[in-house]
C-alpha cells in the first residue's frame, strides 16, 4: 500500500506523517502542492500545519493548489484521504467534508493531550479502536472550532460520519466533534495528530491504530496476495 | 479602472470568539452601551476593467469562491469609479 503526504507552503506537521507511515512499515511519499497525479497513491494524507501562513482563513488558499483536484478525484475514486489539522480545514474549505472550523471559543492556542471517544470504529480509519473507546491524541490549534448548520449535523449524526467526539471540548466545538468523514465514509479530516501519538515515548501510541487500520482497510478490499 | 471594496463577516447566528473578547475588553473599559462586537475584513480590490456589469459578475465570483467562506461568513461589496 502507498501512501503519499502532500505538502503544501507552510505545512509542518509532513515529517511527523511520513513516520508514522514509515512505522507501520508501509511506501511513503512526500507530494509537492504543485503536482499533478496521484494515481500510484492508495492514501492521501493531508497534514498539519500553516498553509499559506493561514492567510485570508486556515486551507483558503491551499484549497486552490493543482493537488488538490487530483484529492478531488481521488476521493470520488474511493481511495482513502486523512485530513489532519490544517488538513482538516482545507478539506472543508474544498468542500470535499461539509462545515468549517472557526476560532476556538477560548481564542487561546490549544496545544496538550485530549481524550477522544472513538464514536465510529465501523471505517477504514478506524477499525482498530473499539467503540467507544477513550484514546489519547494531541491537538495543537487555534482554529478548530468545528461549525456546521442544523441540517448537516443532523445528516452527520444520521449516516454515522462524527468519527471523534471531545471528552472535554477545547474549542467550542458543535457536538463536541473531533473529526468527521464524508457520506462514503472514505474521506476523514479531524483537528487531533494522531501522527504524533505513534509511540509511548510520545506520550500515547493510540494514533498508530489509525494508520495501522488504514492498512487493513486496504488489505481486505485488495487481497493479501496482490503485489505491495 | 474600477475600485471595488469587499467586507467579510462572520455570519449572524454563528458565533464569533473575536467579536465575544473585544466586546467583553471594551465593556471592562466602561463602554457598557455597546450591545455587540462582530468583526470582519475589509478588502480593497482594483479591477483593470471598466466594465461594471462584468466586474460585478466577477467580484460575485471571487466572493463564492475564495473570498468568503459561505458556510460561515457573509459578504458584501462596493464598486467605485
Amino acid at each position: 500500500m502507498k501512501f503519499a503526504v502532500l505538502v503544501f507552503p507552510g505545512s509542518n506537521c509532513d515529517i511527523d506523517c511520513y513516520k508514522a507511515v514509515e512505522e507501520v512499515g508501509e511506501p511513503v511519499d512526500y507530494v509537492w502542492h504543485t503536482a499533478t497525479d496521484l494515481s500510484a497513491y492508495d492514501c492521501i494524507l493531508v497534514p498539519g500545519g500553516f498553509s499559506y501562513g493561514d492567510y485570508l482563513r486556515c486551507g483558503a488558499i491551499s484549497r486552490f493548489a493543482p493537488v488538490m483536484n487530483e484529492v478531488a478525484k481521488a476521493a470520488e475514486q474511493g481511495k482513502y484521504i486523512l485530513g489532519i489539522c490544517n488538513g482538516f480545514q482545507i478539506l472543508t474549505e474544498a468542500g470535499l467534508l461539509p462545515g468549517a472550523l472557526l476560532r476556538n471559543t477560548s481564542m487561546k492556542f490549544r496545544c496538550h493531550d485530549t481524550v477522544l471517544n472513538v464514536v465510529n470504529n465501523q471505517t477504514p480509519f478506524t477499525h482498530d479502536f473499539a467503540e467507544n473507546e477513550e484514546i489519547i491524541i494531541p491537538i495543537a490549534h487555534g482554529e478548530g472550532n468545528y461549525y456546521c448548520d442544523e441540517a448537516t449535523l443532523k445528516q452527520l449524526q444520521q449516516n454515522n460520519q462524527i468519527i471523534f467526539t471531545y471528552k472535554d471540548n477545547p474549542n467550542g466545538s458543535l457536538a463536541d466533534i473531533a473529526g468527521i468523514s464524508n457520506e462514503q465514509g472514505n474521506v476523514v479530516g479531524m483537528m487531533p495528530h494522531p501522527e504524533r501519538a505513534v509511540s509511548e515515548l510520545l506520550g500515547s501510541a493510540d494514533g498508530k491504530r489509525m494508520f495501522t487500520s488504514i492498512l487493513k482497510a486496504w488489505r481486505d478490499t485488495h487481497g493479501t496476495a496482490s503485489v505491495r | 479602472m474600477l475600485k471595488a471594496t469587499v467586507y467579510v463577516t462572520i455570519k449572524q447566528g454563528v458565533l464569533d470568539p473575536q467579536g465575544v473578547a473585544v466586546q467583553g475588553a471594551l465593556h471592562s473599559m466602561g463602554f457598557q452601551e455597546v450591545e455587540s462586537v462582530r468583526i470582519g475584513k475589509y478588502m480593497e480590490l482594483s479591477l483593470n476593467t471598466d466594465n461594471r456589469e462584468e466586474a460585478e459578475r466577477q467580484l460575485k465570483a471571487m466572493c463564492e469562491k475564495l473570498l468568503a467562506n459561505t458556510v460561515v461568513e457573509d459578504y458584501r461589496y462596493e464598486l467605485e469609479g
